[in-house]
């Protein structure tokens, strides 16, 4: 069933919240974050901010100086963008335990238009030492990231959508921190994306197939660190690559992705994102717009193809 | 306290505001200005005040203290050297590419410093989070932090002045080391973020104005702050900027810049001659 990863956050919060060392923070957003599903469960360790995104990063940096596993939640574009240098200072450098749980990101936030699609947020936040970044494609990665961020020491940035996400694994699925995972194999390209750009990959594959282009899929959840063995194979396997993400095509997905193939097994890469600033719209209006559609990545396959 | 405590105390920070001096001169740079304005405060806290243990700096409940003035870390390095938590030679190291004493405090390798700061109106906050913490525990330890006049222009720490009271964080006391001089010059000239004490009670802070340089009043103050249930204090410290060091003191250019040679040797006698001067009243 299609639901928002925001959604399956709060619902994970709830699920593993129980741990007496997890305390929520968020900027009066929490009833779109959805950490207000912990708050009512747990109002003891819910913490509201106000509309103050950089004292709330440094509050969730204090209480994991203590111990705490500090959850601090508000949009893409405030976590990332408005606190980049209290996460880079003070919780990045000292390396807290502290977890940014980024809902709103992408242009998929629609109609409130360019000032609060964060298209940059995985750009900036990979330029941190140490920051682990998820961006998960569906609900159950996304409930398993939220897991997993738990259960690792150090700071992590989780990047969630408003937009509800077909899913894309099994009921089965195993998360597994930094690795890609595969959806489909095929020889001929790889399509290599992440968060809901996976799902218009797995798409993409299916409409290459009626054109006789076996695609390889590979969901690349954990953006850093990135799973360089995976890329690494589908450089050298089927020879060229297309990446899909809904970032800007500057230091996302798709810049790490050419930064491993290029350093070690050099093949054509093509990075579908968006290359200016986002504007209001129905979210599947913007993706048409932005080409963050199966369609482009066809076309795209196509072009990388004539590389190879 | 007694005049024998209080002597005692000034010779440790005078002992302290030579580390500084000494650790800003071996690295060429430093912030010798705030760090002779702080040295009194951090001695007090640390030696008189504070729940730490030197063999075991990150012990679960001590009281913690956050510079969240950064760039004043000599001082907190001299007074952490002079308390035990390492050798007083380490902060003759500073700056230095091998030492652990880097320029701003670095809570990951250096004892004693319980958070890592230099970015204005940041660690302020955080001190925040610490000692909310402490009321989610129903613990009793204490937080500190130390500010700058300067650093109130940071619109993050008014960020916290609203945080602070609105969870009643009445195990937090945080200084302002008010010695009315930036890197530009005088505050009011620079950014006027007076009057300090009446914005900190707007924004329902118990506040204490004192003397940073008078350890009766100090200890008063942190008296007071401790007897006050239910919100926050902030202790307006009058200082004075590079005080003991006379041609330091007052003036603003010495916020960030180092001594040479023949300066660095007349403050280290004028501290040493205060030094005496106090011992002789032990």
């Amino acid at each position: 069933m299609a639901k928002a990863t925001r959604v399956s956050y709060g619902e994970a919060l709830v699920k593993y919240g129980k741990d007496e060392r997890i305390v929520v923070l968020d900027a009066d957003l929490s009833k779109s974050t959805m950490t207000n599903t912990f708050k009512t469960e747990y109002p003891e360790r819910f913490i509201n901010c106000g509309i103050a995104e950089a004292n709330m990063m440094c509050v969730a940096a204090g209480l994991a100086t203590t111990g705490k596993i500090a959850f601090a939640s508000t949009f893409a574009m405030f976590a990332a963008g408005r606190a980049f240098e209290q996460i880079r200072n003070s919780i990045g450098y000292p390396k807290l335990n502290v977890k940014i749980g980024a809902t709103h990101a992408g242009i998929s936030v629609g109609e409130d238009g360019a000032t609060h699609q964060c298209l940059e947020d995985l750009a900036l936040m990979r330029t941190i030492p140490g920051m682990v970044i998820i961006n998960p494609a569906d609900d159950i990665e996304a409930q398993l990231a939220v897991k997993a961020a738990i259960d690792y020491e150090g700071p992590v940035y989780m990047r969630f959508g408003r937009l509800p996400v077909e899913d894309v694994n099994g009921a089965d699925y195993r998360f597994e921190l930094g690795k890609g995972v595969t959806l489909k194999d095929g020889d001929d390209v790889s399509i290599i994306a992440t968060g809901l750009m996976v799902q218009e990959a797995v798409k993409a594959a299916d409409m290459l197939k009626a054109d006789g282009i076996n695609a390889r899929v590979i969901n690349i959840h954990t953006i850093k660190p990135i799973d360089k063995d995976i890329i690494i194979k589908a450089s050298k396997e089927t020879g060229a690559i297309v990446t899909a993400e809904e970032h800007y095509i500057m230091g996302g997905l798709g810049s790490a992705v050419s930064e491993v193939v290029c350093e070690n097994a050099p093949c054509p890469v093509k990075i579908i994102g968006t290359d200016r600033f986002g504007k209001s719209g129905k979210p599947a209006e913007l993706f048409k717009e932005y080409g963050l559609t199966a369609e482009n990545i066809v076309a795209n396959v196509k072009e990388v193809l004539k590389l190879k | 306290m007694d005049k024998k405590r209080s002597t005692e105390l000034a010779i440790i920070a005078n002992r302290v505001r030579k580390h500084a001096l000494t650790g800003i001169y071996n690295a060429k740079s430093g912030h010798p200005g705030g760090s002779l304005s702080v040295a009194d405060v951090l001695t007090y806290l640390y030696f008189d005040v504070m729940n730490v243990d030197p063999k075991n700096p990150k012990m679960a409940d001590r009281d913690r203290l956050v510079l969240s003035k950064g760039h004043t870390a000599p001082a907190l390095y001299g007074v952490l050297a002079e308390r035990g938590f390492f050798p007083v030679e380490d902060v003759y190291t500073l700056r230095r590419v091998d030492s652990i004493m880097q320029g701003h405090p670095d809570m990951k390798n250096i004892p004693g410093v319980d958070m890592s700061t230099g970015s204005l109106g940041q660690g302020v906050s955080v001190a925040g989070g610490m000692a909310l913490s402490a009321k989610l525990d129903k613990k009793d330890y204490r937080v500190y932090a130390v500010l700058g006049d300067g650093e109130l222009e940071e619109g993050q720490v008014w960020e916290q002045a609203m945080f602070a009271p609105h969870y009643g964080l009445d195990n937090f006391t945080i200084f302002v080391d008010f010695n009315g001089l930036q890197i530009d010059g005088d505050i009011t000239k620079v950014m006027n973020p007076t009057p300090i004490d009446k914005k900190f009670e707007a924004f329902g802070w118990n506040v204490i104005v004192c003397s940073a340089h008078d350890f009766d009043e100090l200890s008063a103050a942190v008296d007071a702050a401790k007897a006050c249930k239910g919100k926050p204090t902030a202790v307006i410290m009058n200082s004075v900027k590079g005080k003991n060091v006379s041609f330091m003191e007052n003036n603003a250019g010495w916020h960030g810049s180092a001594p040479n040679e023949e300066q660095y040797n007349q403050a280290i006698s004028e501290l040493d001659a205060k030094i005496a001067e106090l011992e002789a009243m032990l």
